[in-house]
């Protein structure tokens, strides 16, 4: 019934917008269409957000379309009803930079601009240094895509914040806007023998190609998703840093093990970088609580690496 | 020959003599090697430049907010010293709006230089987002040079027509300025419509340059980099175009009167009075540069430490304690001996304040970029610095030679001091029989 209930309101609230009232009753028939095969009178369990099992009639379900590209799937809208998070547990990174190779290899980086990068961290003198991957926090408030002057960066309904690098003019002012510094440019040619010259570009496969003098950076794997699979980073790390999922659904995962995001951020408590700037992340760190690996580092040097950050995520 | 027709010679542009041949060879082969660097920077890409990932905005963005500063000199001279009756300006007005309108045009154009995919400038009109401050930057840009070459060119009709007179035996140039005067004749009703026109446009020039400076502030102010996130900007940046134009102006004016022999228009008391502009501007300046440098480094959180830090002791030291003494500091303190106001100490304190008003932008833009709040790791060691490269300098001294091509050639073709004006405010009449120019 959750689900009946939240759908038609999605709905409503979309296409109130374009067509008014026509469009509400519109949208309830067209949900009666597509499940019109369905027999009546069948119950089905389903499992509500709270947890709680419920049965319900099988024609009262509308079967949501995860992955593959639905009907009115749009690059710079991106997929409905979703909004996809990512949770790092800083307290795992060993620093093996599988996540950068596999994904400097799926988005064909072959120059130094990697997406994705890890960094050595130290939040003060007295505490244990630890590894931060680094890569696009996809913010709900980002700073990128309001610089931006032409509408190149764009920030989807799903969370993702995408360039689109045929629009791009260079001017690189999203890169100056991001506090994250997690934006790179094609200062020469981006060298992609590899990609196929006929390849369709589209925005939501970043580096696929890279354009000379235009902005890149992580898209969150939109081609991933696609296909209903997790984040190249996520399935090439070797420790399970990395958990990849939707918010809506509260649900998290490395590969190994699904989570419960609420859960597993108070639990463990979660804090996204620079908070206090107001960006409003869609990445999430874990602690470096308990690590597995140390630092046998004898010239990890404090003052390279320190956190200038003028807000509270230096604590923990 | 009458004193009409004295000043008329005096003051009608003159053909470049070798001097001038020489400066304008000089400048076209520094803006030729310019261009041809930016052939091949548009060719292989800005992996010419030393721009990277982290010192992703240099020299070209620097000499923009110096171009953009510069411009303001347009709008002091023929705005503010209008509204305020201050008639000194009278010789001066002309040099200055021919200064603002070279180095707002030289701005639009440094800033496609700074683009990665200039190819692709139409999409700011295709698909422009009006919250970007880039976007506020093109209008204010394209209408403040438009407001620029109204303010050079209607004050000027009088003196096309005069000069069409003036040259009626040599058919181009009467033909020239037969167009430029488009039909002036001196009568009551166009005196009329020329002085109010002349007046909209003066009072409209304040906001406009106002804004002009505020919004290339908020390019930088409304990022969250250390040393940019600052609510001081916009004055700031405003009082820095004030010192920076006045300099210009001075530069500018003290080679035109030695060009053109022009020293019983501008006189020492002109001079003077720059002297004074300047002063005051450096002290405006500096009220603000404390402001911004002082209340920071007080507080000392630790972003800004670092950034300060480097700039007061480290690697930026040099160029910022130029830029504060030999720029500012120091020009204050000489000024305010009348000796220093003649002429020729004058000129050469003008010159070092615009050559350190260029190096006061580069270390606004250069340092904030490399102190993010992430550390610069995984990336070449290189990209840790920046030192502009060979192609940089050259584009951006062939900016510098272009916009004084742009000042030279408008020279040449309009009078550089007002000769209608300069009539009226000396009360000569013209002589009746003007046929024996």
């Amino acid at each position: 019934m959750n689900d009946k209930s939240k759908n038609s309101r999605r709905s409503f609230l979309d296409k109130s917008l374009k067509l008014g009232l026509l469009g509400i009753v519109g949208g309830v028939v067209v949900s009666k269409l597509v499940d019109a095969n369905a027999q009546e009178g069948e119950k089905v369990k389903v499992l509500t957000q709270d947890g709680k099992l419920v049965e319900v009639d099988s024609t009262a379900i509308n079967k949501v379309s995860h992955g593959s590209h639905a009907i009115d799937y749009k690059v710079r809208e991106g997929y409905q009803g979703r909004k996809f998070v990512m949770v790092i547990d800083l307290a795992k990174c060993k620093n093996a930079l599988k996540c950068v190779d596999s994904c400097n290899k799926a988005h064909h980086i072959n120059t130094p601009n990697a997406w994705l990068k890890v960094y050595k961290m130290q939040d003060s003198k007295l505490s244990s240094p630890y590894w931060l991957p680094s890569l696009c926090n996809h913010c709900d408030h980002p700073p990128c895509v309001t610089v931006c002057p032409v509408d190149a960066t764009f920030k989807r309904r799903d969370g993702i914040v995408l360039i689109d690098n045929e629009r791009c003019i260079g001017c690189r002012f999203c890169m100056a806007a991001c506090p994250y510094s997690v934006r790179v440019f094609n200062w020469g040619d981006p060298n992609q023998p590899e990609i196929d010259s006929e390849h369709q570009y589209t925005a939501d496969h970043g580096g696929l190609p890279s354009q000379v003098g235009t902005v890149d950076k992580c898209d969150f794997c939109p081609h991933q998703i696609e296909k209903e699979e997790l984040p190249h980073c996520v399935t090439a790390c070797p420790t399970g840093v990395y958990y990849f999922g939707d918010i809506y659904e509260d649900t998290v995962s490395n590969g190994d093990e699904t989570l419960k995001l609420s859960k597993l951020l108070k639990d463990k408590a979660g804090y996204r970088l620079l908070e206090g700037l107001g960006t409003s992340p869609s990445v999430y760190y874990l602690p470096p609580v308990d690590r597995l690996v140390d630092f046998h580092d004898a010239d990890f040097n404090f003052e390279q690496v320190k956190f200038k950050a003028s807000s509270n995520t230096e604590t923990k | 020959m009458s004193d009409y027709n004295k000043i008329i010679n005096d003051l009608a542009p003159k053909k470049f003599n070798k001097l001038g041949i020489i400066w304008i060879t000089v400048l076209s082969i520094v803006s030729i090697a310019g261009i041809i660097a930016y052939i091949d920077q548009i060719i292989r890409g800005m992996e010419v430049t030393n721009l990277r990932d982290y010192a992703l905005w240099g020299i070209y963005i620097s000499n923009f907010v110096f171009f953009v500063a510069t411009s303001f000199v347009g709008a002091l001279t023929a705005a503010i010293l209008r509204l305020t009756h201050k008639n000194w300006r009278t010789p001066l007005v002309r040099i200055a709006e021919i200064v603002a309108v070279a180095c707002i045009a030289m701005a639009g154009v440094t800033i496609i230089l700074d683009m990665g995919r200039p190819d692709r400038l139409y999409n700011l009109f295709l698909h422009p987002r009006l919250q970007s401050p880039i976007t506020w930057d093109v209008l204010i840009i394209m209408v403040y040079l438009t407001f620029s070459i109204l303010l050079l060119y209607i004050p000027s009709i009088p003196d096309f027509a005069i000069l069409k007179k003036h040259y009626h035996d040599k058919p181009f140039l009467r033909k020239l300025y037969g167009i430029l005067a488009i039909n002036w004749k001196g009568t009551e009703k166009q005196i009329r419509i020329h002085q109010k026109s002349i007046q909209v446009l003066a009072v409209t020039m304040i906001p406009l340059a106002l804004q002009l400076q505020t919004i290339d502030a908020w390019l930088f102010s409304t990022t969250y980099r250390v040393g940019w996130d600052s609510t001081n900007f916009g004055p700031y940046f405003i009082a820095g175009a004030f010192v920076a134009g006045t300099g210009a102006l001075v530069t500018t004016v003290f080679m035109v009167r030695e060009f053109y022999k022009l020293h019983d228009y501008i006189t020492e008391k002109h001079f003077d009075k720059m002297g004074r502009l300047l002063v005051f501007a450096c002290l405006v300046y500096l009220y603000f540069n404390i402001n911004e440098y002082l209340i920071p480094a007080f507080k000392s959180t630790l972003g800004e430490v670092d950034h300060l830090e480097e700039m007061f002791f480290g690697k930026f030291a040099w160029m910022f304690w130029i830029v504060v003494f030999g720029g500012l500091i120091l020009p204050t303190i000489l000024l305010m001996f009348k000796k220093m106001r003649k002429p020729l100490p004058m000129f050469i304190i003008a010159v070092v304040v615009v050559v350190t008003s260029w190096g006061k932008r580069y270390v606004i833009v250069t340092p904030s970029m490399l102190h993010p709040f992430l550390p610069i790791q995984g990336v070449p060691e290189s990209w840790y610095h920046y030192i502009p490269s060979l192609h940089e300098w050259l584009i951006t001294s062939a900016t510098l030679t272009l916009a004084l091509l742009i000042i030279t050639f408008l020279i040449r073709f309009i009078p550089v001091i007002p000769i209608q004006r300069t009539i009226d405010e000396r009360g000569i009449t013209k002589p009746t029989n003007d046929q024996n120019l």
